[in-house]
Order: C-alpha cells, then structure tokens, then sequence
C-alpha cells in the first residue's frame, strides 16, 4: 500500500511540474523550506566546521568558522601546527605566509570585496531581495548528469585590479529535490581569470533541523566535512589580526 | 473524480510500461563526468574573423575565430578565455552592446571571409550577462552574418546584415531592424536571393545615417564566383526606411565585394574598397562628404588582392588620414589613404584589425595564423600565445608510448606533437613536417618515417624523422597518362599489411609498395570525370582566383580494410564510392546502392571495419551545394546494401566516423557541429559535450593501445578523449545497476623522471596531459546528493591505504589515484619539514577500490604493476620499499616522541606558571626536554631563507622523501645517511629515557603526590590516527 501511495504521489508530481513552471524565488523558497525552513536559517549565528581536505594521500584537517555578521575564518593543521588560512573579522582580511608562518594583510581591494559580502551568511539566496540582491531564473541544464534549474544571482559589483566587475553567481537545483549541487561563479584575477569556478555539493545530511552538504569539490579539490556544530560558542579575538603576535616575533 | 480515475488507470499501466522500456540516456546524463581533453596547439593558432574592442575599457577585447567560437581577454590581449563554447564555432561578427557593454554581447554566427574551406553559422546569438549564457535570438538559417549596428543613444534599435548562405540561393539574407532589442525583426533591405549585406555600419554621431554594401557571390564544389550586376553600395539617412545606391564616381558594369567604413572622428568621410575586375578602378576609393561622391585613391596589390578574404577597412579613432586595409600583408596608410606600406611582420592573411580605444599606437590584428598584439603603431607584431584555434583537415596517430598526433593545417603546415608531455602539452612539443597549407600526415607502420603533403598534392614529402631528411615522393603524370586531378586535401593511405606501402587518390588510385620512390595506377578514373567540373581557370569571378582550392571530380578519400590488403574503397568528391576486392584489378562502383544520398555528393570519409570483410561506413556530405543535412551509411555486403544510420538527435552535416575496435555498436561521428557517439549502431545518437566544443570534427582517430578517442577539429586543434573502453560495456543490464565499475586493464606505476620547464605556461596555451594514475571508471544510475558516499582504496586484507574522493555524476564518472599511500605524520615543529608531504608508493598487486553509497558497498579490485621500462632490479626494489616502510615508521616513531615531549613541557609550564611548590622539579622537567626538543625539530626561523639549521626530524624527513620518492635502487650514500640518523634517533631515544627515568618521572611523582591530573597523553594508536 506503502509504495502505491508513494508511486501516487509521485505520479501526481510528474503530472503536475509542466504545468507548474517554476520561478526562480519558488526554487530558492523550495531549497530553504526542503532543508529546515526559512525562519530556522534566519535563526542560525554561526556555524564550525570541521573537515578534512583529501589530497591523494595528504589529509589536511581543516577548521572552518562563519558568523551571521560576516566573520569568517579558515584554519589548517600542517605537520601539527595550526594556521590561519583565511580570516577576516569585518574589517581587516588576513592570511599566514607559509614562509615566514606570520600573519599579513590582504590588498585593500580584496578586503573591501569581502565586505560587500557580509550578509552571505548562511546563503546570499536567503532573504536576497534586502540584501538588494537580484535572482534570475536561466534554463534548465544537465551538469553532474542531472537535470538542474539553474538561477544567476548578481550581487552588488566588486573591484578587481581597480575596475569595477560584476558579482555573478551560477546556482544549480537538483530539480527532484531542489538542493543546490553545483554552484559557479568566473574568475576574476589571477592565472585562472575568465574561466569558471566549479564547486560540486553533495552528501547532505540534517544537523538539528538543517541540511548541509558534507562533500564539497572545489576544482578537483575534495572536502569532506566530519563534523558541523550550529551557533557554536566562537571567541571574537580568533578573527582578529594578531598586531602584536607579529611584533613579538620580529622582536625575537 | 475524473482526473483521479485517470490517474489510477496510468498508475495500473505504469509499473509494466516502466519494465518494458529501455533505459536510454543521451548526452550529458549518459557521459556524465567523463571529459574530453585540449591538447592545442597554439604555436601557430587559426584563423580570427571579427576583433571588436570594448568601448570604455580598454582592458577588454573579443575575437570571434573562423572555427574556434569567440574568446574574450580581459588584460589586454596578453591572455583569451573561450565564451562561446556550446554553439557554432564559426563566427561572423561579435558586437557588444554601446550602453551596458560588461553584460549584453551580440555574436552572429558564420565566417564571412569566404574561403573554400569555411563552416557555417547558425544564427544571432545574446549574452546578457557578459558571456557566461547564451539565448539564439533568430536567423537559424541565416548561414553567415557579417554585421551588427547598435543605436548608441537607444540600443534596442538595432541592425543586422545577414550575409548568408554561400553555397546556394536564400532568401534570408539583407538587411533586418529592430525596435525591441532583438525580439522581432523586419527586413529592411533585400536585393535578391544570391546577393548578401556584407557591410552594415552605423555613423557614431547620427545613428539614423546607415551605409550598407550588398555582394553577389556564389560558390560550389569546383568554383567561386564573385561579382554581378546586383552588388552595389547603399545609404539611408531615415534609419533604414528608404535606401539609396551612392555610386556617385563608381565604375558603371559589374561589382564583387565592397567595403565600407566611416570615420569616427569626422563622418564626412568614408572609404571604400571596391572589387571592379579593371586594374584602373579597383580598390580604395574616398568619400568626404558622406557618400555624396567618390574619389579613386589607390589599387596596389594590398589593396585588391583577393577581395572574398581580405575585406575590412579600420579607421584610427582619433584621425580619419589613417587607415589600415587588412590583405595578404595588410597596409597602413597615414596620408588619407594616398599610398600604404604593408603592416610589421606577423602572420599573413590579415582580415581584422582594430585600434586600441585610447591609443592609437597600440594595434590588435585578427590573421590566419592568430591574434597579434602592436605597441608601435603596427610595425612590430607579437602573437597572442595562448590561442588554441588550429584548424586540423585531418589527423592521425602512432603506437609510441605516450602515442603522438600528426595533422594538416589550413594556412599553417603540418606538424606531429605527443598526445601528452611532463608538465602538459607546450608548444615546443610540436615539430614541424610540411609547409603551405598542410592536410594529412600519416606515419610508417613500423619506420620512424612520416608522410606529409601540401595543397593539390604539390608536394608530397617523405620526412625521415631519425635522419632529418626530406625527399618529395607525389605521384607524378607519366607518359600517356591524362593530367592528374589531385583535391586541394588530396587523399593519402598507409597499408597496415605491407609496411612500405603508400596509396594516393588523384582520379585513379596511385600504389606505390616502395613508400612512394614509384608509383602504379591501380584502377581506372574512379570519379564521374565531368569536365564542367574541371575548368577552374577563370574561378572566382571578377577577381581570378585559381589556387587550385576547387580542383574537383578527384577521390577524396581511400580506405584499406584492416582484415584483406585487397580490399580498397575509394569515396570521391562528386560522389561516387568504389570498391575493389583484388587489390585494384577489378572496380565496382557502388554509387547506385547508397540509399537517401543525394547524386554528387562529397564522400567525406570511409571506414572500412574491422568487424567483416565486407562492413565499411560512408559518410557523405553535401554542404558545397547548400545541403546541410548529416548522411552515414553502413554496408556489410561490399556495398550491395546499406543502411541508415543517421537519427533526429544528428544536427551538423558529418565529415568523419570512427568506428570502435571491440564494439560494433560503438561509433563515433565527427559532424560540422561537434562530436556524437552511439552505443547502440545509430539507433540513438547523444552529443558529448563535456569540454567538447560544437566545434567542427573534421577527423576521428582511435588510438589502439589507449582506447583514446583522438579528434582533429577544424579550429579548436586536437581533443582527445581517453580511454574510451567503459562505453563498450554500456548495456540495458548494465545500465540498470545503482552501480557499476568498468572494467579495467592492469595499470602501470610509470617512473620516468617527469621534468618539465613551465616558462612561458603565465601566458602561453598548455595542453592538458593524460593522467598518470589509476584511472577507476564507474556509472552511477542517479546523482549522489543525499547520505554519505566515499571511496578508499584497500589493501587485499581489507586494510585502508588511503581515501578518494568519488565523483558523484548520474552516468559515467571518473576517478584517479596516483597510486600513493596516506603521508606519514610529521614531528611538530616551528617550520614545516617539507620531505614530510611525500606520500609513498603502494608496491605492484592487487588492490580494493571500495565505494560506500549509503548502506551498501560496492567493490572493484585493480591490478597495479611496476614501470616495464624500470631501471631497478625487483630485488633492488624491494630493498627500497623495506627503506622507505623503516623510514616511514622512523619518522613517525619520532613524531610520536615529540608529542609526547611537547604535551609533556606544556603540563610542566601549566606548573610553573600556576604552583610555586612543583616549580622547581617542572621547570627541572621543562628544561631538559626542551634542551633534547631543540635537537629533534627545528624551533626557530622561517621556512624560506630565514631557516633554522635542520634537526633530526628534517635530515630524517628528507632522507625518507629522497628514499621513497626515488623509483630506484637504494645508493651507498642513502644508506651510509640512514646509518648516521639511526644512530642519531638512537641517541636521541636513549637521552629520552634518561629524561624520563628522572626528571619527568620525578616530575610525574609531584603531580600524583599532590594530586593533581598526571599529564593526559593519546596511546601512540591514537595519535597514528589519520
């Protein structure tokens, strides 16, 4: 009785899709409500993650920290040694020189362009017409081998080597289960520029109440993640430039 | 109630309608992440059609190629993106919007300089947001479309000069307007069904001023015409309502192409550059006062020449005097166009040039031979290096390891490369064998010797590769015989039965069984030898153009069967297919038998098959005449019979097929328009278009040895797809498994040096080499996107060696393991010891590939083998993986002490820091360990100059990285150095135990006698845990 019922309502939704063509902010309503609800996502202040980078042999453990008010941090263990990858903490945009192991500060441009993309947490698609972003539904494309409603969301433009560029991002729904599972956006700088950068999304599983993908590839790059913790208790300083870690060490 | 009963009734059928239906999936869902690679090359590029600058930025620059799509750069020219990849390669014209330039990009698609050898469009394209996506705005017929005008002040008026179709009769060509931005058009001019807009252009400060040239030209298999009495200059000053010819000084009688540009810094003058036939009137002419009369200026050869290749003229933005013509050369002129001088040197064949927006000094030049970049007002020219456009006739393969490809270019010569090179296909990879235009190069089956040829077969060289020696071998007429009809691409064969053996097609099928020193006639004139097809004398209309580019009724193509050396097939370019099974002493011509083939038409390639003496493929194609439609026959009766086995799912006429070795349903077309494969002998075609281009496949080859599936394109170079063997196994049974691995060969640790120099890749093309690795090859049935799915690789045992990171694709996906361990974990010290980041090799035999999906497991074992090629004995080997296991054990025996030490000196600091009484005997404690610390890692500096003196952990790590990253016998040095860092970590232990036996154990009996927590360490297990 079980699988008459499911095969029903199966066949009532492919009786239904055509004539129910869908809009590009019933697809990003559909993502949010399939994985845990708006309101629970508006809810969410910040999140850990804690995963391990897969480089053919070399497992990089890799921390991962985001905040509702644009914080964010990368952190990796090397050979047992932590390091900041990535951190910006709303106002300064800091990596590690692997070098020196000292933190410096990234270009100004770079750290006025994270800036415009403070309020992208937990999605820039969640609640994206305040943030005075704009959606645009394209046509449905086969990628991963699967057919995808594929939505353009442009964010306020940013500025790479002194000229103003748009900010465009390529969202791919599973169409069965509305899960984004590509997302692309173009490069903008760097050996790479003009081509795209592909990140695959996979293995989503439900973390109290909310769906995360816990398998991401990032141009050939696997990321598995182990473990996400929802608000987690974060210390402020973390995000921080360390100014006097780095006068300390040139005192040595 | 209706609707639910409805429902109810299909749902009953469902299930048993579901179970009878094949699964049949096409295109992207079937090849899901399986990839075709670029190999180039781009050291001498293809042809560009259409530059167009961004009018504000610059930074910003576009090309449109002849069959190479558009690329876009954004530094200037220095480095160019493709855009444009999923539609017709072959371009026209590429417009970018005047008031939102960044996001609207208007491309219409066909070459408009048109050589024999062009493809075709297939419509006006959109892009509104910079590029990255594509809508077909119309004109699907259209063919080629020359020009897009934009109403600067409202850009939803808009024009478009449909140039059209080349080979035929259409009525779509003129000139179209539109209000609305492209959403619908009205024809505005149209002067008859051979007469096309060749030149649309707009005044930049009156946009209801429009100039359009009209051309009447024709071509066919075996001519070109250009020129007739309805090819004419026109000017509208109402925004294209009414036109009017402005020949106010022209020539009276017949014109061809016509050129026409404005000023942009004075829109009283015009040039224009007419095609008249008479040396007195031809070439540039000058208007000043906007068209109202003409002026004849100049007729110097770079001027005239060859006016259906060479027909734009650009205008320095900033003064109307100077004036560049594109040509053989291309010509500057810098006095109004009263005398030119050719342009500095680069490529020949010049068909766009542009200035750069703000200086005039820097100039962008669009040739045959690629894009090239001016600093210096067009005396100097450097080519832009990283533009794969090579336009291939035809390519071929060898059996070396890694195999090489040799091919023919338009305008470019011939060249062989290897299919892959340490550090990726470079352009010093490619040699060249061949000048002029090259077409097919093919290798001795078993001498280091290569064919190679020239246009018409005006030279046919023999290159032996080993010696650097040329000889020229062509068939050459003899006494008694007629003039010999060779096709500009003159077909050439090697025997796969007799070594030396070397055919050409003229009309007769010339043998040679010396590899060209002599040559017989083996069948009689093959072709319909129709002499209104062989005067080619005055083609080209009003300008002669006889490069022998139209020699026609010649065979075209001749196919040796792989199972009988006295079978032949020939295909000829007026259609006939004939077949002989003694080796040339009797011909069947087969041309009746064909079934839906049009009479005439081009026999494009046949494949004789490996599958029965009697099966070939023939594919045929008709575009010479207008006829755009794919055609590919089968016979298995020497060509008594043949079959369709052509689908809907085809779009693009075929050029080629290849056939797989193994799999009879397994066939591969090369059409105008791309690639598509059947598994099923062309009941259902897909396209692949995973980093496949619709690009014209001129050429399939498939490498024997590899499975790679080798194409040579007609403007995007070779791309190759490896190992294609998985398709073979695609059947309903394997289709309808969750999961299924593809069968694989053994694969081979490979060990050879892998040096490679990348100066040059920042701005130079790379073609990408094939992996190395192990190449695990699985179908999914769906998409992973829920619950967890890994891969690992085990050992036989079951033990992991180390993770993967599965692709997760609905179809085929791919994935690769280099055949390397998980690292060993490092020692933790102040700097990273850099010999720690290498993984070692697993040694030959059989492994477990296991993929979890959810619940279940799937497994796959693979056989893995050592280098054949290898310099080391096996016992030589074994002592190096016993080193490198002792090492690798070493170094993390050493990393497990330093933790130990470390948390221990953390827990002695807490002390010292928070309790007076165990200070002493922490800091006792600390003090000790630390002093032994400072010997086992590095504890100051950086990693780069400022580096500390390494310590036991770095002399270790890079003994063990030498040891297991060395395919080769362990050296005396290696085990005289492992002999002094044993010893080393032997003492370093030994001071470890006096430490411990007294100052921590004291230490230790402290936090116990005081009852505080001892200090908490992992087991070494533990810590091992990766």
């Amino acid at each position: 009785m079980k699988t008459i019922k499911s095969l029903f309502i199966a066949l009532l939704i492919v009786a239904l899709a055509p004539l129910n063509a869908q809009t590009a902010d019933e697809i990003i309503n559909n993502y949010f409500e399939n994985t845990g609800g708006i309101s629970n996502w508006e809810k969410l202040d910040g999140i850990k993650m804690e995963a391990e980078a897969d480089a053919q042999g070399m497992i990089i453990p890799v921390h991962i920290f985001q905040t509702k008010d644009g914080k964010q941090l990368v952190k990796i263990n090397l050979q047992g040694q932590e390091m900041t990858q990535v951190s910006f903490d709303g106002e300064t945009l800091w990596t590690t020189n692997f070098m020196t192991m000292a933190a410096e500060k990234s270009d100004q441009e770079s750290t006025d362009n994270m800036k415009k993309q403070m309020e992208d947490f937990p999605s820039p698609l969640l609640n994206y017409k305040e943030k005075g972003y704009t959606v645009e539904k394209l046509e449905n494309e086969t990628i991963e081998g699967t057919d995808t409603f594929k939505i353009m969301l442009t964010q306020s433009p940013l500025t790479v080597d002194g000229v103003e560029v748009a900010n465009v991002t390529y969202f791919y729904f599973e169409t069965e289960n509305f899960v984004p599972i590509v997302t692309e956006s173009k490069i903008q700088q760097g050996p790479m520029k003009g081509q795209m950068n592909k990140t695959t999304l996979s293995d989503y599983e439900e973390v109290n109440g909310l769906y995360f993908p816990f398998s991401m590839n990032m141009g050939g790059q696997g990321i598995s993640i182990k473990k996400i913790t929802l608000n987690p208790e974060i210390s402020m300083d973390m995000f921080a430039f360390p100014e006097a870690a780095v006068i300390t060490e040139e005192g040595k | 109630m209706k609707k639910i009963i409805y429902l109810l009734a299909i749902l009953t059928l469902l299930p048993i309608v579901n179970y009878a239906q094949d699964i049949s999936l096409k295109g992207k869902e079937l090849f899901g992440g399986m990839q075709a690679r670029h190999i180039g090359p781009a050291l001498m590029s293809g042809r560009i059609i259409d530059v167009e600058n961004h009018p504000t930025n610059p930074r910003i620059i576009y090309l449109g190629a002849a069959g190479g799509g558009v690329w876009k750069s954004s530094d200037s020219g220095t480095t160019f993106n493709p855009i444009f990849d999923e539609y017709a390669q072959s371009i026209g014209v590429v417009k970018l919007d005047p008031k939102n330039p960044d996001e609207i990009i208007w491309v219409g698609t066909g070459e408009i300089w048109t050589r024999n050898s062009v493809s075709i469009g297939d419509g006006l394209f959109k892009s509104t947001d910079g590029g990255s996506n594509w809508t077909k705005v119309g004109f699907e017929n259209s063919e080629r479309i020359s020009s897009i005008a934009i109403n600067p002040n409202n850009t939803d008026e808009m024009y478009v000069g449909i140039l059209g179709a080349l080979w035929s009769d259409s009525e779509d060509r003129g000139v179209y307007k539109s209000l609305d931005g492209g959403k619908t058009w009205d024809k505005i001019l149209y002067v008859g069904p051979s007469t096309g807009a060749a030149d649309v252009i707009m005044d930049p400060n009156n946009p209801s001023v429009l100039y359009t040239s009209m051309w009447e030209f024709r071509r066919s298999g075996w001519g070109f015409s250009s020129g007739g009495k309805t090819s004419a200059l026109y000017k509208s000053i109402d925004s294209g309502k009414t036109w009017n010819k402005i020949h106010n000084g022209f020539p009276e009688g017949d014109l061809g192409r016509i050129a026409v540009a404005i000023a942009p810094s004075d829109n009283n003058i015009l040039y224009s550059v007419l095609e008249t036939g008479e040396k007195a009137t031809n070439g540039l002419w000058k208007s000043s006062d906007a068209g109202k009369s003409w002026e004849h200026l100049n007729n110097d050869f770079g001027l005239t020449v060859r006016p259906f290749y060479f027909s734009r003229i650009t205008i320095d933005p900033k003064n109307p005097d100077v004036v560049v013509k594109g040509g053989l050369n291309g010509s500057i002129s810098r006095d109004g166009g009263k005398t030119f001088k050719s342009l500095g040197n680069m490529h020949s064949d010049i068909h766009d040039v542009v200035f750069d927006i703000n200086n005039s000094d820097v100039l962008y030049s669009g040739t045959d031979g690629g894009m090239y970049r001016s600093w210096d007002g067009g005396t100097t020219f450097e080519i832009v290096e990283n533009l794969p456009l090579s336009q291939f006739y035809h390519i071929s393969v060898d059996n070396e390891t890694p195999y090489n490809v040799y091919g023919g270019l338009q305008d470019n010569g011939s060249w062989y490369g290897p299919s892959s090179s340490p550090g990726g296909v470079n352009a010093r990879d490619w040699n060249s064998v061949g000048y002029g235009d090259g077409f097919r190069v093919l290798k001795h089956p078993t001498k280091n010797i290569i064919y190679s040829e020239m246009q018409g077969a005006d030279n046919v060289w023999r290159y032996d590769a080993d010696k650097n020696r040329t000889r020229t071998v062509q068939p050459m007429k003899r006494k008694g015989d007629p003039d010999l009809r060779f096709n500009w691409n003159a077909p050439m064969a090697v025997s796969a039965h007799v070594p030396d053996r070397f055919f050409m097609g003229s009309q007769f099928l010339h043998k040679s069984d010396d590899m060209g020193e002599s040559w017989d006639i083996i069948s009689p004139d093959l072709t319909t030898n129709d002499p209104t097809k062989q005067d080619q004398s005055s083609s080209g209309g009003l300008s002669v153009d006889n490069s022998g580019a139209e020699n026609h009724t010649t065979i075209f193509t001749i196919a040796e069967s792989p199972l009988d050396e006295n079978i032949l097939w020939v295909g000829t370019d007026d259609g006939n297919v004939q077949v002989t099974k003694d080796g040339g002493k009797n011909w069947t011509n087969v041309t009746e038998n064909l079934v839906g083939i049009p009479a005439n038409t081009w026999v494009y390639h046949i494949e004789a098959s490996v599958h029965g003496k009697g099966t070939a493929y023939a594919v045929f194609e008709g575009h010479s005449t207008g006829d755009m439609s794919p055609y590919s026959l089968k016979t298995t009766d020497y060509g008594q019979t043949w079959n369709n086995i052509i689908t809907e799912d085809v779009h693009g006429f075929v050029r080629n097929i290849q056939e797989d070795y193994e799999s009879e349903n397994l066939l591969f077309l090369g059409t105008e328009f791309g690639l598509y494969v059947t598994i099923d002998g062309g009941k259902n075609w897909s396209k692949f278009e995973n980093n496949m281009p619709a690009t014209a496949v001129h050429f399939i080859e498939l490498q024997k040895q590899t499975n790679d599936l080798v194409m040579g394109t007609h403007g995007r170079g070779v791309i190759i797809i490896d190992d294609i063997s998985p398709l073979r196994e695609l059947t309903q049974e394997v289709l309808a498994q969750d999961v299924h691995f593809f069968k694989n060969k053994p694969f081979t640790m490979l060990e050879d040096s892998g040096f490679s120099g990348s100066f040059g890749a920042e701005t130079q093309f790379v073609g990408q080499s094939k992996s190395r690795a192990a190449r695990i090859v699985y179908y999914l049935k769906k998409r992973h996107t829920f619950g967890k799915m890994k891969m690992e690789v085990q050992d036989m045992e079951g033990n992991k060696i180390t993770n993967l990171s599965p692709e997760k694709s609905k179809g085929i996906n791919v994935i690769n393991w280099d055949f390397n361990k998980n690292i060993p974990k490092m020692a933790q010290g102040k700097t990273l010891s850099y010999g720690g980041f290498t993984s070692p090799r697993v040694t030959a035999g059989n492994y477990k590939i296991v993929l979890t999906k959810g619940k279940k497991t799937y497994e796959q074992i693979i056989e893995v083998e050592y280098d054949k090629n290898s310099i080391t004995t096996l016992t030589e080997r074994k002592e190096q993986e016993a080193l490198t296991e002792t090492l690798f054990n070493m170094v993390e025996d050493l990393a497990f002490m330093v933790y130990e030490i470390n948390e221990t000196m953390d827990k002695a600091q807490e002390i010292i820091k928070d309790d007076p009484k165990g200070k002493k005997k922490a800091q006792q404690a600390y003090d000790a360990l630390n002093t032994l610390l400072k010997e086992l890692v590095v504890t100051t500096g950086d990693s780069y100059v400022a580096s500390a003196e390494p310590e036991l952990r770095e002399k270790m790590g890079d003994l063990y990285s030498n040891i297991a990253s060395t395919y080769d016998k362990v050296s005396g040095s290696n085990r005289d150095n492992f002999e002094l860092i044993s010893e080393e970590f032997d003492t370093a232990k030994s001071k470890y135990q006096v430490i411990q036996n007294k100052d921590v154990k004291k230490f230790n009996s402290y936090l116990e006698k005081s009852g505080k927590e001892l200090t908490k360490l992992k087991s070494k297990q533990e810590f091992l845990e990766k």
